[in-house]
């Protein structure tokens, strides 16, 4: 540690104004204070700041999403094994290697292009770098289809980092979540490659790993084949089992599908009290108590709790609701906010024939309704108070 | 005075920049984004306005002393809708396929914010000449806003200008393109429209605020 803090110093001065490499500035500011705590402190008024800050808050999200990232790429693999019918003789590590192959691209593409975004708003502006990127930039690839090609992947960050986040001023700025609107915009611009049932599951060799599956292949997501009535099969044919929509081994976006690597990513959070877990908890009662009401319209033989299992749903829930800048601020706010979420969820789903999955489109949605959340939450709060006060005079 | 004295220029000039009925004024918006799905109907489009605002202006000019005050409006809308009417009779027989491509928005030119805009604003103060320049120029930052939009729509949205297919005679299919589907939807308007707003208003600093 002490050798790299002794480099950074040494490097320094070729960064400040009038230095050689002065057009890096912000670059250099932006891995320094991501490496090490900057020790600036305020020259005036009274600021209370938490002991961590927003560098930190990223990089614990980025943490608690490891453990849904490991098993995506280890069910990208597999699926490709089943498509291909190799399962039984593939090792395990084998398809974990095929998965980090497929996966490691993009996430490549997505912080090259979003990060480069960052660094040339941050230089032309003048300001700091900011750090927001980090987990939207691990955001984005794990939430779209292992078919999604790069440059599409490419033109959506793009497009997200700027006219999601950069036109309203920057990170914390941000009304609706940059992750989200990239998955937007691929699922508006280029539908052909983020439904249907042929990007869900990897069919090409990649190096020498992995399985090249039959020409023609096709394999939906569960809820796809929820909305068209008939029975969830998995990528091998075969019906899917209760583990595996648990442990996260069906297609499917490829960081949303295992419930129990989220619940290890939601368990971090909450105790580091980075997320709410109001917001969490009244997600998940939105999305039950909309899943009764519409008992009727569901399929029969599914218990309630299997449909939270399906889908974007627990990852929703824990990584995109929770996020400070877009959810509702106030803690009455934070219920309502969730509970809209959840239920709005299931009622894309139910009710719109074209979007088997409604947790992107949920999400989006309470984004923009929360300041009016909090809006009104403290605004009763406001009339309450004033009605005690003139009650007691 | 001459012609093109300076006066008139500026009529001529200010509206293409500097005060652009689109993007700096902000009206027409709803045309703008429902006609330019297709680089052709957005030519169109752009032409109709641009006779039918001049040839307004010189009306209005040329009767803008025996217009009574309090009707001015009303004389001012049974002008536009004539020429509205004329131009809507001339494209359903010359270009019939354009006019239904544009189907209600050329009855609804009318209605165009540009239009009642530079009657009220401009033609009831000048001389017919300059109000001719200055429909023409609203006509033509009007259209042009329209063909940049159009332009990109078209090209990223269904791969053709002028319905001649570009992208597929370059081969981008091929290498795996596709075409992106939010252009061919009206929130892409909104987005590029934004995008020369932000252009134009970084280049000139007098129009931020």
């Amino acid at each position: 540690m002490k050798f790299l803090r002794n480099y950074l110093n040494k490097i320094k001065p070729s960064f400040e104004e009038g230095g050689k490499l002065h057009a890096f500035r912000s670059v250099f500011d932006g891995f320094e204070t991501f490496l090490f705590v900057p020790n600036d402190t305020a020259k005036s008024g009274v600021n209370i700041h938490d002991a961590i800050d927003s560098k930190r808050i990223m990089s614990l999200v980025v943490i608690a999403l490891i453990p849904s990232l490991l098993v995506g790429m280890y069910n990208i693999g597999l699926q490709n094994a089943l498509a291909a019918g190799t399962a039984a003789t593939t090792c395990w590590f084998d398809m974990f290697i095929y998965g980090l192959l497929v996966m490691l691209p993009k996430i490549v593409v997505s912080y090259v292009v979003g990060l480069g975004i960052e660094f040339v708003v941050a230089q032309w502006k003048n300001e700091e770098i900011h750090e927001g990127f980090l987990v939207s930039g691990m955001l984005i690839p794990m939430i779209v289809p292992v078919g999604c090609p790069l440059w599409i992947l490419a033109i959506a960050t793009a497009f997200a980092v700027i006219f999601a986040k950069e036109v309203f001023g920057g990170t914390g700025m941000n009304i609706v979540n940059v992750a989200l609107v990239a998955r937007a915009f691929i699922f508006f611009a280029y539908p052909s490659v983020i439904s249907g049932d042929s990007v869900w599951v990897a069919t090409e060799q990649v190096l020498g790993f992995g399985a090249n599956a039959v020409d023609g292949y096709t394999c939906a997501t569960a809820l796809q084949y929820v909305a068209n009535g008939g029975e969830i099969v998995g990528a091998s044919g075969a019906a899917l089992s209760v583990s595996d929509m648990l442990f996260g081994f069906m297609p499917g976006s490829i960081g949303e599908t295992s419930v129990v690597a989220i619940a290890i990513g939601a368990l971090i959070l909450l105790y580091t009290g980075v997320a709410s877990w109001k917001t969490m908890l009244s997600v998940f009662v939105g999305g039950i108590v909309m899943i009764f009401v519409f008992a009727d319209k569901l399929p029969a033989d599914m218990p309630f709790w299997q449909h939270l299992l399906l889908g974007g749903f627990c990852f929703g829930a824990v990584f995109m609701a929770t996020d400070p800048v877009t959810s509702a601020r106030t803690e009455v706010g934070k219920y309502i906010y969730g509970f809209g979420i959840g239920a709005m969820t299931i009622l894309i789903r139910v009710l719109n024939p074209g979007y088997p999955e409604g947790m992107m489109l949920a999400i989006l949605l309470m984004n923009v309704t929360a300041p009016f959340i909090d809006y009104c939450v403290v605004q009763s709060n406001i009339n309450a108070r004033a009605k005690r006060l003139t009650k007691k005079n | 005075m001459g012609l093109f004295s300076k006066k008139n220029k500026e009529a001529l000039n200010t509206p293409l920049f500097k005060e652009n009925p689109v993007t700096v004024q902000v009206l027409g918006i709803c045309s703008a984004l429902a006609v330019t799905s297709k680089l052709e109907p957005a030519i169109v489009m752009g032409l109709s306005v641009t006779i039918i605002v001049a040839m307004a202006n010189v009306i209005i000019s040329l009767i803008r002393n025996t217009i009574p005050m309090r009707i001015r409006i009303i004389v001012q809308l049974v002008v536009v809708a004539a020429l509205v009417t004329l131009v809507s009779e001339v494209l359903k027989a010359f270009a019939y396929d354009v006019s239904v491509q544009l189907s209600v928005y050329i009855g609804l030119i009318i209605t165009n914010c540009i239009l009642m805009g530079r009657l009220e604003a401009f033609a009831m103060q000048n001389k017919p000449w300059p109000s001719f320049l200055d429909g023409i120029g609203n006509g033509v930052g009007y259209a042009m806003i329209l063909v940049i939009v159009a332009f990109f729509r078209e090209l990223f949205g269904s791969g053709t200008l002028l319905n001649y297919p570009v992208l597929e005679k370059i081969g981008m299919y091929e290498i795996g393109y596709l075409n992106n589907g939010l252009m061919l939807m009206t929130p892409a308007a909104f987005i590029l429209i934004a995008c020369i707003v932000w252009y134009q208003r970084a280049k000139d600093k007098s129009l931020q605020e």
